[in-house]
């Protein structure tokens, strides 16, 4: 069993815990995650490692409430134990002594990449940021980037933060406006960073993402998780999550993740039928 | 005086529309009559062929003699001195291709029913008995055994029972490996697992459930951490796929991951559980062995109305169980032997048919097997809106690519010394299916065992030293 040493709502749909976790703790890097299970008839899904504690022995991670399982975290408090909390999985991602770097994560997708982004402040990379979201209050962690980022730009859809459109926009008022970056990790949802890359792949500015397939497993035994990268296909659970966003066959993926689409709505209409 | 029957005594299974719509075990096992009644077919041979026949050697006779004087404690004594997990290789074991195969009643009529009376005592001593084992003097040396499938649980059970102190490090949710994930409860309850592998527990092995060898942990920490043998029994679980067009579409799964969430996710239950499953009306499922036989029949009780084995050879080169091809065909499972897919079609996204060829069984090759080549220009087109790959798996590379000095050979499987199963690396051992590549649960224990002694030959000689 693994303790919920503490949780915090982060907004309306996010929210975060630190769960005690020795064996992650002691060996995750940025760029991995995690598959836990809350309860014996419950599913196994992916989280990606938020930040981690080495000597609490914890590791933390964020979430939005998005279905059955998430709802069901989202039930639990501190004190109380997941069943069960694997990892660290996937590849750390391959942090490179830049002169400088962007980082944009769309909602809930700001999460793994602040890990890589204070791993490369650390490095003494020079960072810049754009935090995006649908309204103000879906963009997440703004004063944990703030401290590991020199600049941090912001786009909502509906303007009530930073300039009203996408992240898109922001990226490219910014290379418009001469900025340079030796590489831009995007994470968030799959249009979004799919969007990303139409802009800097003509530009040949490296560009790494990071997937967010179905996977059960995540430890390679099933494919689930297969996307096609560069025309080859890999599982995203042992050779990602990240990719190089160039090579990354975006439609496939977004195909892919709605798979299961009927039958999560199912189970969760079926949850809220249920009497208290 | 000995039973004559030419014939195994019956035993009673499911009605095959009953149980093609649930997942309950097929064959019902033996009632104690039954069981005697067979038990009397054994002619107690002095040169014992059955035993030979057996990876794990169980004293075959002796255990069918106390059973025909219905003493089952003593049988299962016999029985489980030389094999910890009797219900399960009853069930599953290959038996026409090992102790039956050899049995001399079968030189006339069937062998005896081995598997089926190794099931039976099991099960009745599992039902009436249920002693709890006594837990050997520990000898205070830390061995540690990675995976939890036939292998690791056999060799920490035999050095449990030796007195060292065994850490079982397992990277899923669940004890059992293939037992829980890949084999289906109508072939093997998972209830029956569970107290089968708790007994081999119960000799005095801890666990780490969720703990990765190769991610969480590394063989070389095992060693810092006081391990003065490591067994690797990570098994091969990594599946193979065709690399043919369309094998990402929606609807397209590794026979490991169809069965995953219906075995160990339970999906057949959804939305009592929460592990969803898609598994379509019409299904090709590819490949003939008991992987694919276990995804076909599975596909089945979910409710598909067709269910296709696409296996480019003939059904005598079927690798599959006799048992399980028999109980496939029964339920209604539709053979397209000396076929292969070549690609497959979507419509937006999600699987619409499969393109396959005929083949035809050239030459043997030099091992003997007539390999098939494709007759050009007879592809055809199957309408499918589910195809499940179950063309064999290979060892997860994980262990393997973080632990310098592990040798392994071009399929990725651990290389070791055939005797003391020692890898290249001293005291660090490596058994079951990934040093053999994708085998049968019984080898694997065999490799386990083997194992056992060995490590326990050379920790003897290096604390005596």
């Amino acid at each position: 069993m693994y303790e919920i040493v503490s949780k915090k709502k982060i907004n309306e749909q996010v929210e975060m815990m630190e769960i005690k976790a020795p064996f992650v703790a002691r060996r995750c890097e940025p760029g991995q995650f995690v598959i836990l299970r809350v309860t014996e008839t419950g599913e196994r899904i992916p989280l990606t490692i938020a930040d981690y504690d080495r000597e609490k022995e914890t590791v933390s991670i964020i979430y939005q409430v998005v279905g059955k399982t998430t709802q069901m975290l989202s039930g639990m408090e501190a004190g109380e134990s997941l069943l069960d909390f694997v990892g660290p999985l996937g590849k750390a991602s391959d942090l490179k002594p830049h002169k400088r770097v962007l980082g944009i994560g769309g909602g809930v997708g700001a999460a793994p990449l602040y890990p890589q982004i204070k791993k490369l402040h650390e490095m003494g990379v020079a960072v810049d940021m754009i935090l995006g979201g649908r309204s103000a209050e879906y963009v997440i962690l703004e004063d944990m980037f703030k401290e590991v980022s020199d600049n941090v730009y912001f786009a909502t859809n509906d303007g009530s933060k930073g300039i009203q459109g996408f992240v898109t926009d922001v990226l490219k008022t910014l290379l418009v406006e001469g900025n340079t970056y030796d590489e831009v990790i995007a994470i968030g949802p799959l249009i979004m960073m799919k969007a990303v890359v139409e802009i800097t792949k003509p530009l040949g500015i490296k560009t790494a993402v990071s997937l967010n397939p179905i996977m059960i497993d995540g430890t390679g035994m099933c494919g689930g998780c297969r996307v096609t990268v560069g025309g080859e296909t890999k599982f995203a659970c042992v050779d990602g999550p990240d990719f190089d966003g160039f090579q990354v066959d975006f439609d496939e993926c977004m195909l892919r993740q709605t798979f299961y689409k009927e039958k999560e709505a199912h189970a969760c209409r079926l949850d809220q039928q249920k009497p208290e | 005086m000995a039973n004559m029957s030419l014939h195994k005594v019956k035993m009673k299974e499911v009605d095959p529309v009953v149980r093609s719509g649930n997942f309950e075990e097929v064959a019902m096992g033996y009632t104690l009559e039954e069981a005697m009644e067979e038990a009397t077919r054994c002619l107690q041979c002095k040169h014992k062929p059955c035993v030979s026949g057996c990876p794990v050697n169980v004293r075959i006779p002796e255990f069918i003699e106390a059973l025909a004087a219905g003493d089952i404690e003593t049988a299962y004594q016999v029985l489980t001195s030389e094999n910890k997990l009797p219900a399960i290789c009853g069930r599953v074991c290959p038996q026409e291709k090992q102790c039956e195969e050899r049995c001399v009643r079968a030189i006339k009529g069937e062998p005896v029913g081995v598997g089926r009376l190794e099931r039976f005592v099991a099960d009745y001593y599992m039902e009436h008995f249920n002693g709890k084992q006594e837990k050997a003097t520990t000898n205070g040396i830390k061995v540690a055994v990675v995976g939890s499938g036939p292998a690791s649980i056999t060799c920490a059970g035999e050095l449990a029972a030796k007195g060292y102190e065994v850490t079982m490090f397992e990277a899923l949710h669940e004890l059992g490996g293939v037992l829980v994930y890949g084999i289906p409860e109508f072939r093997l309850p998972k209830d029956l697992v569970k107290k089968e592998i708790q007994k081999v527990l119960d000799l005095g092995v801890q666990v780490h459930k969720n703990v990765i060898v190769g991610k969480s942990i590394t063989v070389e920490d095992l060693v810092e951490d006081g391990f003065k043998s490591i067994f690797i029994g990570s098994g091969a679980g990594l599946p193979r796929f065709m690399n043919i067009e369309g094998e990402n579409l929606n609807g397209v799964y590794s026979a490991n991951e169809f069965l995953t969430r219906v075995n160990l996710m339970k999906a057949y239950q959804f939305p009592y559980t929460n592990t969803p499953v898609n598994a379509g009306d019409k299904v090709a499922v590819v490949g003939g062995g008991n992987v694919a036989m276990d995804a076909a029949r599975t596909a089945k009780r979910l409710g598909a109305s067709e269910v296709h084995i696409v296996y480019r050879r003939s059904e005598e080169e079927l690798p599959a169980r006799l048992e399980e091809v028999h109980h496939a065909k029964e339920e209604g499972i539709l053979f397209d032997l000396l076929t292969n897919p070549v690609s497959i079609q979507g419509e937006n996204g999600h699987v619409a048919g499969m393109t396959c060829i005929r083949m035809k069984l050239g030459e043997p090759d030099e091992s003997g097997r007539r390999s098939p080549v494709e007759d050009p220009g007879s592809e055809f087109s199957m309408p499918m809106d589910t195809v499940v790959i179950a063309i064999g798996q290979t060892p997860n590379p994980l262990i393997k690519n973080t632990t310098v000095g592990l040798s392994v050979n071009r399929k990725g499987c651990i290389v070791v010394d055939e005797e003391s199963m020692e890898t290249s690396l001293e005291n660090v051992y490596a058994g079951g299916d990934v040093v053999t590549g994708a085998a049968t649960v019984i080898l694997a224990m065999g490799a386990g065992k083997k194992a056992a002694e060995a490590i326990h030959a050379k920790l003897t000689q290096q604390t005596q030293e």
